[in-house]
C-alpha cells in the first residue's frame, strides 16, 4: 500500500461557521427519523423488520424463514420410513458430547421384534438442554444418522427438569427422515 | 401576605415542580431514548407497559413503552446505593442534591402561563414574579456546577475528577457568553421581569417573529440581525451550560468512562440525570420565554381570542397559555435531543476556543450592534453615520483582532 498523505481540507469562510454543516446533519437525522416513524426505514424489507428502524421485534416477528440450511438448533432423534428408531444406542454421541449433555441407557430388542437384527435401541435417551452447546458433534459422529440439529431455538422451561428432553420429546421434535443410510435395513 | 396567597404559592410550587416538571423530566428521558432510536433506525424502549399476562390476560398492554420512566425510577430506588470506601462522604452525598436543587429552583421565575381566576382571585401562573428573572436564573443555574465539581472531586478517582474540572472550566467560559448574549434582548425589552417580557411579546410580536403588533418596521428588520446572533449564541451556551451533547465533556462516556458520576450508583446517579434534564427543561423554557414569546399564542391571537374588551384575560386564557407554553417547551426539548444525536462531541480545545474566542467576542460586538440600531432613531442620521457606525466598526475590528491573535497564538496543535 502506498502511503496516502491526507491533507486537511481548507475550509471556506462559511464552512468556518459550522452552521451549514450542522444544518445538513440535522436534515439527515430528521430524514432518518421521519422514515422510521413512517415505517419505511431503508433496509427494513431485507431485514424483515417492522419498518420502525431495522430492528426485528422478536416475539412478533421471527427470522425463521431466513434460517440457513446449516442452522444448528435443538438436537433431536429421527425415525426412518418404516417408523423405526434409527438410533442403535451405540453411545458415540454420548461420548463425543463436549458438555456431556447426552445420557443414553441402551436397551435390547427382543428376538421377536421385526427389526431384531439391529439388536439394540435406546431405552432412554436424555439431552439436557441446559448443558447442550449446540455444537453439532453428535450429528457429525452418529453412524446411523439418527440425531440431527433442528431449526428450533426457543427452548424454554421454568425448571431444570423441564429443560431435559426425553426420548419421546426428541422423536416428536425430530420427526421422520427419509432416505440416507439404513445399514441393517433388509429392504435395501 | 395572607394565608390564601401563601397557600396559592404552595400549590403553585408543588403543582409546577412535582406535577409538571418532574413528569416532564421523566418523559424527556423516554423521549431522548425514543428519538435517539428513530434517528439511528432503531426501535427504542417500546415494551414496558401493564404486565397483564401476569394476571392471566392474553396480551400485555405496552402503550409504546410509556411506562418505561416509572420502571427506571423504581429501579433507581431499589438498586443498592453503593458508597465506595475511598470517597469523601459528606461531599459525595451532597453533590447530587447540588445538581438537582438549583435546576428546580430556577423554575420559580419561569412564567408558565398568563393568569387564571381562582375564587375571584387572579393567580399568575408563575411561582415567584420577581423583577430580575433572567439574572436570577443565571445566578442559581451556575450553582449547579458545584454539584458536578464536588461530585468529581469527592469521588476521589481520576475520571470523575477530570469530569469535574472540565465542567468547571466549561461553565465559566460559557456563563460569560450566556450573560452577554442576552443583553441585546434585555435592551429591546427594557425590563427584566419575565412575565412582563412575555406580555410585551404577546402584544408586540415574538422577539424572533415580530409579525404583529408594531409589525415589521425597518428597525425591527435590522434588529433581527443582532437578535438572531443572540439566539444562536444563547442557545449554544445553554447547550454548554446544561452539559448537553455537543458539549457534554464533563461526562464524556468515550473518554472519561462516565465523567463526574462514574462512582455513583442507583438513585444518586438518577439524581444527576434528573438535574441535567431539569436544567435542559429550564433552558428550553427560558429560550422559549425570551425569544419565542413564552406562553403567548402569537399572531395577535392573544388579543383577539383571549382578552376582554378592557384588556383583562378571559377566565380560560391561563389554561390555553399554559398548554401553549408546554407545547413550545416540549418542541425545544425535542430540538435539544435532535441536536444531541446529530452533532458529534467537540474536542476540549475546540470547546474552549468556541467559548472564549468566538462567542465572547461575538456577543460583545452584538451588544454594540443592537445598541446602535436601537439608538439610531434617537441619534438622528448624522450622528448615527459619523459616530455610531465608526464606533461599531472599531469594536468589530478590535474583536476581530482579538480572535485572530488568539488563533495565531495556539501553536501547540493537538495531534
Amino acid at each position: 500500500m502506498a502511503v496516502v498523505k491526507v491533507k486537511r481540507p481548507t475550509l471556506r469562510w462559511y464552512e468556518h461557521l459550522f452552521l451549514p454543516s450542522i444544518l445538513k446533519g440535522l436534515a439527515i437525522t430528521f430524514r432518518h427519523a421521519i422514515r422510521a416513524v413512517r415505517g419505511k426505514t431503508p433496509g427494513s424489507a431485507e431485514l424483515a423488520s417492522s419498518g420502525l428502524g431495522v430492528t426485528m421485534q422478536y416475539p412478533e416477528q421471527k427470522w425463521d424463514d431466513h434460517l440457513p440450511e446449516y442452522y444448528r438448533g435443538v438436537p433431536a432423534l429421527v425415525t426412518d420410513e418404516q417408523g423405526r428408531e434409527r438410533c442403535v444406542s451405540c453411545q458415540l454421541c454420548e461420548f463425543i458430547c463436549p458438555p456431556r449433555a447426552i445420557t443414553i441407557i441402551p436397551g435390547e430388542l427382543t428376538s421377536q421384534d421385526p427389526w431384531a437384527k439391529v439388536e439394540k435401541a435406546p431405552r432412554d435417551f436424555d439431552i439436557d438442554m441446559i448443558r447442550c452447546i449446540y455444537c453439532g458433534m453428535c450429528e457429525e459422529v452418529c453412524p446411523e444418522q439418527a440425531i440431527f440439529l433442528r431449526k428450533d431455538y426457543a427452548m424454554t422451561g421454568t425448571s431444570r427438569e423441564e429443560m431435559v428432553n426425553h426420548k419421546e420429546r426428541l422423536y416428536e421434535i425430530g420427526g421422520v427422515r427419509k432416505g440416507l443410510v439404513n445399514k441393517w435395513n433388509e429392504l435395501k | 401576605m395572607d394565608w390564601a396567597s401563601l397557600l396559592i404559592t404552595a400549590v403553585k410550587i408543588i403543582g409546577f415542580t412535582f406535577m409538571v416538571i418532574m413528569p416532564l423530566v421523566a418523559y424527556s428521558t423516554y423521549a431522548e431514548r425514543r428519538v435517539a432510536a428513530i434517528i439511528q433506525d432503531r426501535v427504542g424502549p417500546n415494551r414496558v407497559g401493564l404486565p397483564l399476562t401476569l394476571f392471566g390476560a392474553r396480551k400485555d398492554l405496552n402503550f409504546f413503552g410509556l411506562v418505561q420512566p416509572l420502571a427506571d425510577g423504581l429501579k433507581g430506588l431499589f438498586k443498592e446505593d453503593l458508597t465506595p470506601a475511598h470517597v469523601r462522604k459528606s461531599f459525595y452525598w451532597l453533590a447530587p442534591a447540588f445538581t438537582v436543587v438549583p435546576a428546580f429552583i430556577t423554575l420559580c421565575v419561569i412564567p408558565f402561563g398568563s393568569e387564571i381566576t381562582v375564587f375571584g382571585r387572579n393567580v399568575q401562573l408563575v411561582i415567584a414574579d420577581i423583577g430580575v428573572g433572567p439574572l436570577f436564573i443565571f445566578a442559581i443555574a451556575s450553582l449547579s456546577v458545584y454539584g458536578i465539581t464536588l461530585a468529581g472531586w469527592s469521588s476521589n478517582s481520576k475520571y470523575p475528577f477530570f469530569g469535574g474540572v472540565r465542567s468547571c472550566a466549561q461553565m465559566i467560559s460559557y456563563e460569560i457568553a450566556l450573560g452577554l448574549s442576552i443583553i441585546p434582548v434585555l435592551m429591546v425589552f427594557g425590563k427584566l421581569n419575565l412575565t412582563d417580557i412575555v406580555a410585551h411579546q404577546a402584544a408586540h410580536g415574538w422577539l424572533l417573529l415580530p409579525l404583529w403588533g408594531d409589525g415589521l418596521s425597518l428597525q425591527n428588520w435590522l434588529l433581527l440581525i443582532p437578535l438572531g446572533i443572540s439566539f444562536v449564541v444563547f442557545t449554544t451556551s445553554i447547550f454548554a451550560e446544561t452539559n448537553r451533547m455537543p458539549f457534554d465533556l464533563p461526562e464524556c462516556e468515550t473518554e472519561l468512562v462516565g465523567g463526574y458520576h462514574t462512582e455513583y450508583s442507583s438513585m444518586k446517579f438518577a439524581l444527576f440525570f434528573m438535574g441535567e434534564y431539569a436544567a435542559m427543561i429550564v433552558g428550553s423554557a427560558l429560550i422559549v420565554t425570551v425569544f419565542f414569546g413564552g406562553w403567548s399564542l402569537g399572531f395577535g391571537l392573544d388579543h383577539a381570542l383571549l382578552q376582554n374588551a378592557d384588556g383583562d384575560w378571559k377566565w380560560f386564557a391561563g389554561f390555553i397559555h399554559f398548554g401553549v407554553f408546554l407545547a413550545k417547551t416540549i418542541a425545544f426539548i425535542l430540538f435539544f435531543i435532535w441536536v444531541r444525536w446529530t452533532v458529534p462531541r467537540f474536542r476540549y480545545d475546540q470547546l474552549m476556543k468556541l467559548g472564549w474566542v468566538v462567542f465572547f467576542e461575538l456577543a460583545l460586538f452584538n451588544i454594540f450592534l443592537a445598541a446602535l440600531i436601537i439608538a439610531a432613531p434617537h441619534l438622528g442620521a448624522v450622528k448615527t453615520i459619523f459616530i455610531g457606525v465608526p464606533t461599531l466598526l472599531l469594536v468589530a475590528a478590535i474583536m476581530f483582532f482579538i480572535t485572530l491573535s488568539a488563533e495565531g497564538k495556539s501553536k501547540v496543535r493537538p495531534t
